[in-house]
């Protein structure tokens, strides 16, 4: 094992390179570079994809330890590209209707990205908070993207005081757990455990609770949800996709990597707050959407829930649950990506619509778009033989051969909840009578990712083994 | 040998329904090509369900014509198929209501023909699906697919206040069933398996707490399937606003899952919590048998009044099969045929003259049968079945609950035999308010007698349920081999104390 294995973070290399060289172009060339850039962007999110996949799926270290590689986190890494070539795609939709130029928003998906697959490879709290910082500038500009708007520009502002809040807390809370253990590498902090017999210094506990409140914070989980509604609806829809998606993937799969390395030890003192914000999460998702009338902000509650029932997996502290949660990533990705195509295309002229009524009588007007989004919207709600059951199925199956029944019957009855908003937006546009037409139109590549969500959704039980498998081997190579 | 006349009765109705989606969708879309592709479909499903009748040995209790492929590789879950005597008289049962749903809205139902074709063609698999499953994934993931079509159906083609009925039947069947699921994963990761045929000799063992908090699980959904009073208060509601068609096959088939899922999980795999619990099913069984047939009394709703005499029927249904015996199980099932026939009859007969009338209003009607003398002539063989006169399908699965129970229970027969009576008077008295009487009103002398399609689609129904009535042995050989079955199986996982009582009932 050399100390300096630079290949394994080539793929992040070659982003944050490209991204370099395509602000130049964009520079020299101003607006024209638009297309080109976003193009490029692409190419180097695939590259990067193909990169990552050739690397070897054992656990190797890189930058003396700082930084691991293996196949769960390649798995991970592969998911993330994926969201975020998907949310490149849709915001062509947007971008070339903006006003202002904006080439630099494909750079900062490559940063902001990059920054994220850094996140889910850190070994050690230093990369790993750099890698945080890294990917989180670059997403608060991103939220106030359209600087003109006045909400834009409020959910920027929003999202980075209280993020520079979480990042403030997660720092303290490292450097607890330096100060009472003496390092911050994970392998290290996952031995000293082992060895140690005492009780467990509350300096430390401490320190691990403001770590995970930071996490929290970054995968808007209650009680630390509070910007997410305001972010989603105020930030640009596809700015909204690329959030829903990328970072919560990465924070989930660290989290992951956190609770099964070095803190696996204390399972005891982390299982009782992970369950409770998993509740949480869970009754205000549920209970939080049911009075929305603005898509997005019922997107964002929905959102919180789905952060609720991934931790369910991770609660289990077991293999299983892992697994499960990167099922339930992998589809919540899926479906997400797809709703969000969904609310680009709710245009009427130029002007974006939020408001669900204004999706009255859809069936009539769109019948392949309102049977798009039912199909969307009944998976998420969790409703067989759609993919969102299967996710749910499997974090809760690990939770409950872990024991965990509170956890799952809570699980099972917000989402009977969580079905009446899901509902709701199927009522509207089925037995609502119709209103103005819709117009808006999509980019025939986004049309193409639409397909692909309804194919993936509604044929997800016909094939479900490639997914078990993969996940299978993933957390296998990880040795959890 | 391996057929697939399973998958193929499952995958015909979907495949049927993607037929339609993709030829005749849509504004350009032509609703008479639907209705045919809609209706050929059903008719070819009967036919393969038929065949399959024929391939089947009603002397062997075992799962027949099984089918089995792997599903989800390495979790132990797979895509197992079979059936016995108890799940292909259900299937007949459906297979024989859906092409008479299709063409009952022939006429009745003009927008958005397409999609509602669709829609019952999946609620078709989805319900066949849910009889022929073997494995617990499988069986669920059918249980609840259903829900999707029917919430589009109630709420796209109901009544008035439709989009509140929808809502009900959804969210009440949908809490009920994650309680299913729950009972599902604990099976699931004790026994490491689905298999509905493995897990019936294994989850008998578990300790008797374990397995009253299972059975209550399953009993949380089931029962909301059933309805059981009282948890029955969706039905009402999810039948005035469904379209006929869609109160047809709820009332036929969709119900009969309920009672389905508690002979076929309930009763084998948690024998001792069913056996321990069986005094409650009474109690529950007996007030929904008294107490709707009075609501019933007082309806002024037809379809309200038909929904309500379901509630009672299905009563019967779970007092059969508590009473763990011959006779009260092949009763409850044979009642369960019986109800899906009569009840979805009765519900044909207010839409033919709710077509008519557009009204459900019992008070706007009044001497029908000097008009529809043929409409008359059907809706009281329904009326005479539903309060169970000999030689109808009614009597005879009544009568078999009735002797069932009093085997176990003379208090419960009591109270199950003032039902019957009660059932008489409130069907009675709707039958002489709507065709009896003076014809007053002008707009009941212009209404037409009953089209060739009308008769077409009552025809089979009334002769059914004359047949059953007069001759059930054909239905009631097919339910003696698992019937038996199930009772050793019970008997044996009991420690005889079921046993008990089935040796004073023989």
């Amino acid at each position: 094992m050399s100390m300096v294995n630079i290949l394994l973070i080539l793929p992040e290399l070659v982003m944050a390179l490209g991204a370099c060289i395509l602000l130049v172009w964009g520079a020299v060339l101003k607006e024209k570079a638009l297309e080109g850039v976003m193009v490029c962007a692409a190419l180097i999110l695939v590259f990067a994809g193909y990169m990552v996949i050739s690397l070897p799926s054992e656990a190797s270290f890189a930058f003396n330890g700082l930084l691991r590689f293996d196949g769960f986190i390649m798995f991970a890494k592969l998911l993330i590209l994926m969201a975020a070539l998907a949310a490149l795609i849709l915001s062509a939709n947007w971008t070339q209707r903006l006003s202002l130029s904006c080439f630099e928003y494909p750079i900062l998906i490559l940063l902001s990205c990059a920054g994220l697959m850094l996140l889910t490879s850190s070994n050690d709290f230093l990369s790993l908070y750099m890698a945080i910082e890294l990917a989180s500038l670059s997403l608060y500009v991103m939220a106030a993207y359209e600087r003109d708007n006045v909400r834009s520009s409020e959910a920027g502002l929003k999202y980075f005081i209280l993020g520079a809040l979480a990042s403030g807390m997660m720092l303290f809370g490292m450097s607890l757990i330096y100060g009472f253990t003496g390092t911050t590498n994970f392998g290290v902090l996952a031995n000293l455990s082992e060895l140690s017999s005492t009780p467990v210094p509350y300096g430390f506990l401490t320190g691990l609770v403001l770590v995970l409140v930071g996490i929290c914070f970054k995968i808007s989980a209650v009680p630390f949800h509070m910007w997410t509604p305001d972010v989603y609806e105020g930030a640009p829809t596809s700015v909204v996709a690329y959030f829903a998606t990328v970072p919560k993937i990465a924070a989930l799969v660290l989290l992951g990597r956190l609770l099964y390395e070095p803190f696996a030890a204390y399972i005891e003192d982390w299982q009782p707050i992970i369950i409770f914000v998993s509740i949480a999460s869970m009754i205000v998702g549920a209970f939080g959407a049911l009075k929305q009338t603005n898509i997005k902000r019922l997107l964002a509650y929905s959102s919180i829930g789905h952060v609720g029932y991934a931790l369910t997996g991770l609660a289990a502290g077991t293999a299983q649950g892992l697994q499960g949660v990167l099922i339930y990533l992998s589809i919540y990705m899926v479906m997400s990506i797809g709703t969000f195509a969904f609310i680009l295309w709710m245009r009427r002229g130029s002007e974006p619509l939020e408001d669900i009524s204004e999706l009255a009588g859809l069936s009539r007007t769109h019948p392949r778009a309102a049977l798009f989004l039912g199909l969307m919207m009944f998976s998420m709600a969790g409703i067989p033989p759609l993919a969102g059951f299967f996710a749910k199925f499997y974090v809760f199956l690990a939770a409950a051969e872990a024991g965990l029944y509170t956890l799952v019957v809570a699980g099972l009855l917000t989402s009977v909840v969580a079905a009446y908003y899901y509902l709701r937006l199927v009522k509207i546009m089925y037995f609502d009578e119709a209103k103005d037409p819709i117009t808006g139109e999509l980019l025939l590549a986004s049309r193409l990712l639409v397909v692909i969500c309804a194919v993936v959704v509604f044929f997800y039980f016909l094939m479900p083994t490639p997914l078990i498998k993969t996940t299978e081997l993933a957390v296998t190579w990880a040795g959890y | 040998m391996e057929t697939h006349l399973l998958s193929i009765m499952i995958f015909l109705p979907i495949f049927g329904a993607v037929a339609i989606a993709i030829f005749n969708s849509g504004p350009n879309g032509s609703a008479s090509n639907a209705r045919n592709t809609a209706f050929l479909t059903t008719l070819a499903t009967f036919i393969i369900s038929l065949i399959a009748w024929g391939r089947f040995d009603a002397t062997d209790a075992s799962f027949q014509l099984t089918e089995s492929a792997e599903w989800f590789a390495g979790y132990g879950i797979n895509y197992h198929l079979g059936i016995d005597g108890i799940s292909l008289s259900l299937i007949l049962l459906t297979t024989l209501l859906m092409p008479i749903c299709i063409l009952c809205s022939w006429e009745s139902v003009k927008q958005r023909v397409a999609e509602y074709m669709i829609a019952f063609l999946l609620l078709e698999s989805f319900v066949i699906g849910v009889f022929c499953a073997l494995d617990l994934m499988l069986f669920y993931i059918f249980f609840e697919g259903m829900l999707i079509p029917m919430f589009l159906i109630i709420g796209i083609w109901g009544g008035t206040n439709r989009v509140y009925a929808s809502y009900k039947f959804f969210l009440y069947t949908l809490a009920g069933s994650v309680l299913l699921l729950a009972a599902m994963l604990y099976l699931y990761f004790t026994f490491e398996t689905t298999y509905i045929p493995d897990l019936m000799n294994l989850a008998p063992q578990l300790p008797g707490d374990v397995q009253m908090w299972l059975w209550l699980a399953m009993f949380a959904s089931f029962a909301v399937k059933v309805p059981m009073w009282p948890v029955h208060t969706w039905l009402p509601d999810a039948h005035v606003q469904a379209p006929t068609a869609g109160s047809v096959i709820l009332a036929g088939v969709l119900l009969k899952m309920g009672a389905y899922g508690f002979i076929r999980f309930s009763l084998p795999m948690l024998p001792f919590a069913s056996y321990a619990l069986a005094d409650f099913i009474f109690f529950l069984s007996c007030v929904a048998v008294v107490y709707t047939s009075l609501v019933a009394l007082m309806q002024e709703d037809m379809k309200k009044l038909i929904a309500y005499s379901s509630v009672a029927h299905m009563g019967f249904v779970t007092l059969g099969i508590f009473a763990f015996n011959a006779q009260g199980l092949e009763g409850a099932i044979v009642q369960m045929i019986s109800h899906g026939l009569v009840s979805g009859a009765l519900f044909l007969c207010v839409g033919v003259v709710y077509d008519r009338l557009h009204t459900r209003d019992i008070e706007r009607y009044g001497g029908v049968a000097h008009v529809m003398p043929h409409y008359a002539a059907v809706f009281m063989v329904f009326t005479m079945a539903s309060v169970g006169l000999p030689a109808t399908s009614g009597f005879i699965g009544e009568m078999l609950v009735l002797v069932g129970t009093y085997q176990v229970s003379q208090w419960a027969a009591l109270f199950a035999s003032t039902g019957l009576i009660l059932g008489a008077a409130y069907m009675l008295w709707l039958y002489r308010r709507i065709c009896f009487g003076e014809l007053v009103r002008s707009e009941i002398k212009k209404m037409p007698d009953l089209s060739w399609r009308e008769i077409a689609i009552f025809a089979p129904l009334v002769i059914l349920t004359i047949w059953l009535g007069v001759n059930p042995a054909p239905l009631l050989d097919l339910l003696h081999a698992p019937v038996e079955h199930l009772l050793e199986h019970l008997y044996a996982h009991t420690g005889g104390q079921i046993g008990a009582l089935r040796g004073e009932a023989l």
